[in-house]
């Protein structure tokens, strides 16, 4: 049967959600093959052989930790010549497009990115994206070479599909623009226990109405009591309330989680473009009219800072 | 030495009109009216603070695009950028990320550069992957999605948050930066700059001038083919409550409904 490569994005080994999901689409159109890069191969090897990974070629050198992006791509063109897949999948992180547009154009293929959905077909793999602040859906592919696809978080169901998951060396040779862009220092991310904004399946944001940083608590006892992610609107963000690294929107992050709840949001064409693509859409704004509604599947029209508390009590009291 | 810096940018249609495909499935630019990609707007302010930095630098701003692109262009340049280059030619109708990059990346090298500064994605495809294209096609170091940069020493340095670490990174020159929205407001045009920009070069060029086989761009050129596009139904309308005391719990019912609680 026919193979598709498959990125592994992981910390260490520990394999992100993100390409368990990948795994899932990837049984749609062949077999799945894992690339995973640094570190860790040994112990992702299980979960990715318990998702269906039929293979997993493994490759570790200081190089992918200590330049930028190229080492990836060298090896994942290694890769696509040892296996000969039909397909790249690649998580759409900003570092997976990076990689997998670069890969694309050395194996003469088109890429396709952020897809929210795929499919096989006659012609090889059908992407679903969504354009234009997700006004429109369209459905491509890629109609040269091998397609090398992205895809967002949350497209796909995490499902369990025992393979073997074998371990097997990948040979990578850098070439000279492999070490190009030195990473002189890195400093991981405080963690602030709370899922990844992009990867959470619940995004609890708010923005220009929360008025002020130390108001973002109400928000974030509602996140926490959901198990969401805290995400916040452009407005929040240059006011200097939330960090930047939560911003959902079109110069921010772009979320696609199973419910979004927007407090405080009136939900401007910038921060509908991050979100739009959510299942399921609820709004707490005092503004009647606020485009935000437009969108919801459940509004309430009040003062968030009364009706949020009552939520997360109601939660936490459900939840037991 | 000069500093040659060439900042790449789009002219796209604006986000907050009514956004459409045309027939043919490409971007329709007729619908609504076009401006310089906000983005982009980060990467001619980055290269002009790099210029002011430098000893000697000239920065040419680059547009790929119809006609109205060069609207794009004068905004760049009336912000200060001393030249441009706009590249125009029927065949490019339709171009994929890919072919556009080999556009992009002749056109770079028509220019001549030291650097190349790109803004983090456009406002209208959104991908992000032109930068690391570019940056292939150019064989040159890419230093990209940095919030901070700064050139000296022939050497680009800069910080690029991620979402799980926030990296320190260091390229010699030639390279290829880009900026995301973080990197620092733009500036606005003075009126000064914008009479100045009348009067500053814009060079034309198409496909022969770069020696670009049409065949490589355009629809039929593209890499990708798009087969379908449909406008997303409206959302059915929701339900919508006034808060009167009960709002949070009449919510938490519903999210208890949908099985979320």
């Amino acid at each position: 049967m026919a193979e598709v490569l498959v990125y592994v994005d992981h910390v260490d080994g520990a394999v992100r959600k993100p390409t368990l999901e990948l795994l899932t689409l990837a049984r749609r159109i062949g077999e799945p093959v894992a690339v995973h890069l640094g570190p860790g191969a040994e112990s992702a090897a299980p979960v990715l052989a318990e998702h269906g990974a039929v293979r997993v070629l493994a490759a570790d050198a200081p190089e992918f930790a200590d330049y930028l992006v190229v080492p990836k791509v060298d090896a994942l063109q290694a890769a696509a010549a040892a296996v000969e897949p039909v397909a790249v999948l690649v998580p759409s992180s900003a570092e997976g497009k990076e990689i997998a547009a670069r890969l694309a154009l050395r194996l003469g293929s088109g890429v396709i990115t952020d897809a929210i959905d795929l499919e096989a077909g006659d012609q090889g793999p059908v992407a679903t994206q969504s354009a234009f602040a997700a006004a429109f859906t369209t459905r491509s592919r890629v109609s040269r070479g091998i397609p090398v696809i992205t895809v967002k978080p949350n497209s796909a169901p995490v499902e369990a599909a025992p393979a073997a998951g074998t371990v097997e060396p990948l040979e990578v040779t850098f070439g000279p623009l492999a070490t190009g862009t030195k990473v002189v220092a890195r400093t991981p991310r405080e963690s602030t226990g709370r899922p990844e904004l992009t990867e959470a399946a619940i995004v609890v944001s708010g923005g220009r109405g929360v008025n002020g940083a130390e108001n973002f608590s109400v928000i974030e006892a509602l996140a926490d009591a959901l198990g969401a992610a805290v995400g916040a609107s452009r407005a929040a963000v240059d006011a200097g309330w939330y960090p930047h690294s939560n911003q959902v929107g079109q110069t921010g992050k772009s979320v696609s989680p199973q419910l979004y709840i927007a407090n405080g949001i009136s939900g401007a064409i910038q921060h509908r473009a991050g979100m739009q693509t959510s299942k399921t859409i609820v709004a707490v704004n005092k503004d009647a009219e606020a485009p935000i509604f437009d969108l919801v599947d459940y509004g309430v029209v009040g003062d968030l800072f009364q009706v949020v508390p009552q939520l997360t009590e109601e939660v936490k009291a459900r939840k037991g | 030495m000069s500093l040659r810096i060439v900042v790449a940018v789009k002219y796209v249609p604006d986000a907050t009109g009514d956004r459409h495909f045309a027939e043919d499935l490409t971007t329709d630019r007729d619908a609504v009216d076009g401006l310089l990609s906000e983005l982009d707007e980060y990467a001619v302010e980055q290269a002009l603070q790099i210029a002011d930095a430098a000893d000697d630098a000239e920065i040419t701003v680059l547009t790929v695009g119809p006609e109205d692109a060069k609207d794009a262009l004068r905004k760049a340049l009336s912000m200060g950028a001393d030249k441009a280059i706009h590249v125009e030619d029927d065949a490019l109708h339709g171009t994929d990320v890919i072919g556009t990059s080999l556009v992009l990346a002749k056109a770079i090298e028509h220019a001549g550069y030291d650097l190349v500064v790109t803004g983090m994605a456009s406002t209208d495809g959104t991908a992000g992957v032109v930068p690391a294209l570019l940056a292939e096609r150019l064989g040159i170091p890419q230093v990209t999605l940095l919030s901070e940069v700064s050139v000296a020493d022939g050497k680009v340095t800069g910080r690029r948050d991620g979402d799980a670490a926030s990296e320190q990174l260091e390229a010699s020159l030639p390279a290829l930066v880009s900026v995301t929205d973080q990197s620092g407001e733009a500036r606005y045009p003075s009126f000064k700059g914008i009479m100045a920009a009348k009067k500053k070069p814009v060079e034309a060029l198409d496909l022969a001038d770069l020696g670009i086989d049409p065949a490589d761009v355009g629809l039929a050129g593209a890499w990708t083919a798009v087969d379908d596009a449909t406008q997303r139904p409206a959302r059915t309308a929701g339900t919508i409550v006034k808060d009167e005391g009960e709002g949070g719990k009449q919510l938490a019912e519903f999210l208890a409904s949908q099985k979320f609680i």
